[in-house]
């Protein structure tokens, strides 16, 4: 509804009164006369309604005053495929994670605006003062009017790595809801709903992406497994410990058949191969009869793709199950002597478990210690003060 | 159109750009017409050392921000939004640097009376 408004607005702030007019007109319309048929579409063409109405008013004022730009069709000398994609969310979701905006802002207007989250709940979300996001919202859409960021969804050929903005803040997005850095909760369930709505929003809206069906599948094999994630008193349980009878298989089997869809795209991108290895984890009987070779295989092309410092750690787990403990600290110790990883709680964890698979308790309990310095969340403290007293 | 400002930032001096990045600065307004945009004025700054900055009416030798980049010049121009405007700026010949593109808030030429 605030998609379909601001188009007509062209205005962010004024779209976001104009739906919030619409509320109170609804409450005292159908409290009155009961609920429409289509309560969705009434408040739709109140809020536009109220929207132009109150710009007919302004708009001697607002001549000056930078508003948010939509091109007039005139204006356009190419074509763009509109047509393919209708829907006034898309638009929304490109102008909120422009590349021309931080990715904090990116990740804040798309909650707040595309997701209709309450800007008080989004920094909680993200562990900021409420005044702290409000200005970072206020600042981003300041950015969309005053630069003229265009509420349009990029053309064909800008639209892989605009695409990619958007699924990486969506990314980001579950991500953080899975492993809150701080805070007692290991999983901010709220967070992790909005993020796998917004894959489904983007699924429906372009079922032809490869990259979107992959979030799409990753994401709900992370919401496939997330029951598990905590055992009952809240502590972090690993993967190889985790209850897999407790994994909701329809997620996971229609995650699966989105995976296979995008793996015939001739290269599958980074999305589509997180999906297939989650996806590979969440179809196997037991840790230890996972396909490790084939996971082995789809990190190497991943880490090809993506060379990130933290893939390259996902992967040397994977060569610990198929080489052996040894292989797989070689790896890891060869990205510690990098650098690259630095202050990042996973990497002294994960040589510790692999130094306490090789018997080097001491050592282990060292890197535990080390990890246990770096992480400020509850679950994930009980659970490394728990290895350590056990190496 | 909406109106932007495009600064320019090379580290290569002017007398030592290569022929072929002077004429491509020569021809860009060229370029940015045939792109749809419009160049409404350009100019180009001497070396950062010929400048003289006042801060609260103290005379300082050298530019007012020192940074690594230098600021080499600034030109305006139409686009239709901050999408049509960065790829006009990205067609900005650079040797070593980059552009930065700004949303002009005003621009005034003030007339001979």
């Amino acid at each position: 509804m605030l998609a379909a408004t601001v188009r007509v607005t062209r205005d962010l702030d004024a779209a976001e009164e104009s739906v919030q007019d619409a509320y109170v007109a609804a409450l005292e319309a159908w409290s009155r006369d009961g609920v429409p048929e289509r309560p969705g579409a009434w408040l739709t063409t109140v809020a536009r309604r109220t929207a132009l109405n109150a710009m007919g008013r302004r708009r001697t004022l607002q001549a000056k005053l930078p508003l948010l730009l939509e091109p007039e069709a005139d204006e356009m000398d190419e074509p763009r495929d509109d047509d393919a994609i209708p829907d006034d969310r898309l638009r929304l979701v490109f102008t909120c994670c422009h590349p021309a905006l931080s990715q904090e802002a990116q990740v804040a207007l798309t909650l707040r605006l595309v997701c209709g989250v309450a800007t008080v709940d989004i920094a909680y979300a993200f562990l900021v003062a409420e005044a702290t996001m409000a200005a970072r919202l206020t600042r981003a859409k300041k950015k969309i009017a005053a630069a003229g960021i265009p509420y349009v969804v990029p053309g064909p050929a800008d639209l892989p790595e605009r695409l990619d903005a958007v699924l990486t803040v969506v990314h980001l997005l579950s991500t953080t809801a899975h492993a809150a850095p701080t805070g007692e909760a290991l999983v901010r369930a709220d967070l992790a709903e909005r993020a796998l709505d917004l894959a489904r929003m983007l699924h429906a809206l372009l079922p032809s992406e490869p990259e979107v069906a992959g979030l799409l599948a990753l994401l709900l094999v992370h919401h496939a497994r997330r029951a598990t994630r905590t055992d009952a008193e809240g502590r972090l349980a690993l993967l190889e410990d985790q209850d897999r009878s407790a994994w909701d298989s329809a997620a996971i089997a229609r995650a699966h058949d989105l995976v296979v869809g995008a793996l015939r795209d001739a290269a599958p991108g980074r999305f589509t191969l997180q999906a297939a290895i989650a996806a590979l984890h969440a179809q196997a009987p037991s840790y230890g009869e996972t396909d490790w070779p084939q996971i082995l295989a789809l990190y190497d092309e991943l880490l090809r793709l993506w060379p990130a410092p933290v893939v390259a750690l996902n992967r040397a787990v994977a060569v610990a199950m198929v080489e052996g403990p040894e292989a797989g600290l070689a790896e890891v110790e060869e990205l510690e002597e990098q650098g690259v990883l630095a202050g990042y709680r996973y990497l002294p964890s994960t040589k510790a478990d692999l130094l306490h698979r090789l018997g080097r308790h001491e050592e282990a309990a060292a890197a535990y210690r080390e990890a246990l310095a770096l992480t400020e969340n509850a679950a994930e403290r009980a659970f490394l003060s728990e290895r350590l007293d056990e190496s | 159109m909406p109106e932007y400002a495009v600064l320019i930032y090379e580290h290569v001096a002017p007398e030592d750009l290569p022929a072929e990045v002077m004429a491509g600065h020569e021809g860009l307004p060229d370029r940015i017409a045939e792109a749809g945009g419009r160049t409404i004025a350009g100019f180009a700054l001497q070396e950062p050392s010929t400048a003289t900055s006042i801060r609260g009416g103290l005379l300082t030798d050298g530019p007012f921000i020192e940074t690594k980049e230098v600021l080499r010049g600034i030109y305006l121009m139409e686009a239709r939004d901050l999408d049509h405007a960065l790829e006009l700026a990205g067609m900005t010949p650079i040797v070593e640097g980059g552009v930065e593109v700004r949303p002009l808030l005003g621009f005034e030429v003030v007339e001979d009376s």
